[in-house]
């Protein structure tokens, strides 16, 4: 039961309000932007030197000069405009981002963020992420609520090594909407269609404050 | 004045020497020195220490330096694409410091423009924080991040004139133009190599009084890592 990938991209969409200039990290994030209503005008930032993103090419039109901070091939719009990386983190420390869109591993109820290492197993390195998260105003999780293994994504404290601390505001999983709350906690915002509380309960580690109406999700 | 143009890449690396402290443009395998990294290849020059955003792919980019053990440390901000560099970490051969991608960025500017230190929030509160100086300005938490100077700088531009002023094209400027200007020697390589006076002065990136050397690269591949269409 729950949302599958393009249903938390779907709903995360909803966030998105027109004007903003918005990064998205990898993964579900990316697809966030296909559900993004035309008529919404979103400005999307690649940090490795680009704004106003548009969509893949099409089939013969890859251009090695025109990629992702995926490293995927993409397209620019008109309006578009192409920088270095210095320039590309001015804009994103000063707070000219309106909204970041990330993956994690873990969250906790305060708000930290745990994205970039698994000691003794995984070694990939926290690309833009800790400077993204250490200077958005505004952050959006994207992921499961539990792992594969079923353990809680939404915890207490976070168990990895953390990529940004009291920077999550909203979380959006397979099973709910969750905001962490100024004074600590998951507030439950939405259930995904047909998810209980009472599951969304079981699944959050995490201090969790349910309020007496929990609407499900409208997608 | 003394030319700026030499004749390949070969003539143009060719007093780097073992143990060199390098960067190395491009972010994934876009706006990479290709020619000056097979040449470098081919001199095999020892004990480097590079610092770029990525690591190349395993057959690839800086990947082929790691394939020939002549990379020492790797100063990255993502190295993830690379098998070779995982594994090569995991056993403990090569050296890797790991930096946010902004302040890497940040830092490289900082050395290119001589400022040796400034503040960042990119970091605090985790690892990257540890043996670092904090302050707080404005109610906010501060790191204090140094700069990063190299003994040679290999960038990479589509254009460049016989001055050495360059001009990139999309996403493959990334950090060629801050690598440029925090080199002791700096060293572009150009897709097209012009007279002065062909580039509208307008328009150039990074002015020539940041490079030192600049070729023709002999040929491009441009390979892209991750193709997708719509």
């Amino acid at each position: 039961m729950g949302l599958d990938k393009y249903g938390i991209a779907k709903r995360i969409a909803q966030e998105v309000k027109s004007g903003y200039y918005v990064n998205l990290g990898i993964g579900i994030p990316t697809l966030v932007a296909n559900y993004i209503p035309p008529e919404k005008q979103v400005i999307l930032q690649s940090e490795n030197g680009l704004l106003g993103m548009g969509p893949f090419p099409e089939k013969g039109e890859e251009d090695p000069d025109m990629i992702n901070a995926g490293k995927q091939t993409i397209t620019a719009l008109k309006g578009a405009a192409l920088f270095d990386s210095a320039e590309s983190f001015a804009m994103i420390r000063s707070g000219k981002i309106n909204l970041t869109i990330l993956g994690a591993m873990e969250v906790s109820d305060t708000g930290d963020i745990a994205n970039w290492k698994i000691p003794g197993k995984m070694v990939k390195g926290m690309g833009g992420a800790m400077d993204l998260v250490a200077s958005a105003n505004n952050i959006i999780v994207a992921m499961q609520h539990k792992s594969k293994e079923g353990e809680s994504k939404l915890l207490h404290a976070c168990t990895l090594p953390l990529t940004g601390i009291k920077c999550v505001k909203k979380i959006v999983t397979d099973l709910a909407v969750l905001e962490v709350m100024q004074e600590g906690g998951f507030k439950l915002v939405e259930r995904a269609p047909g998810v209980s509380v009472e599951e969304i309960k079981l699944a959050t580690e995490g201090r969790l404050w349910v309020p007496e109406q929990v609407p499900e999700m409208v997608l | 004045m003394i030319s700026k143009v030499v004749a390949n890449a070969d003539i143009a690396i060719a007093d780097i020497p073992d143990n060199a402290i390098l960067m190395v443009g491009g972010f994934g395998l876009s706006g990479i020195p290709e020619n000056c990294i097979s040449a470098l290849l081919k001199k095999g020059v020892k004990g480097l220490t590079c610092i770029s955003n990525n690591a190349g792919v395993a057959d690839f980019g800086l990947g082929l330096l790691l394939q020939q053990h002549q990379i020492k440390k790797m100063i990255s901000s993502y190295v993830g694409e690379n098998e070779e560099f995982e594994r090569q970490l995991l056993s403990g051969v090569l050296e890797v410091e790991l930096i946010p991608q902004g302040t890497l960025a940040e830092r490289i500017r900082a050395g290119g423009a001589g400022i040796p230190a400034f503040f960042t929030p990119a970091g605090v509160g985790t690892e990257v924080q540890e043996g670092k100086e904090l302050r707080e300005f404005n109610g906010k938490m501060y790191l204090m991040e140094h700069w990063l100077r190299s003994d040679f700088s290999l960038v990479k531009a589509w254009k460049g004139d016989t001055q050495g002023n360059l001009i990139y094209k999309g996403t493959s400027r990334n950090f060629n133009p801050m690598m440029a200007a925090a080199g002791k020697i700096t060293i572009a390589e150009v897709e097209e190599l012009v007279p002065a006076g062909e580039l509208d002065a307008n328009f150039i990136h990074t002015p020539g009084v940041y490079v030192h050397r600049i070729f023709q690269g002999a040929k491009y591949e441009k390979r892209i890592e991750n193709r997708t269409t719509r």
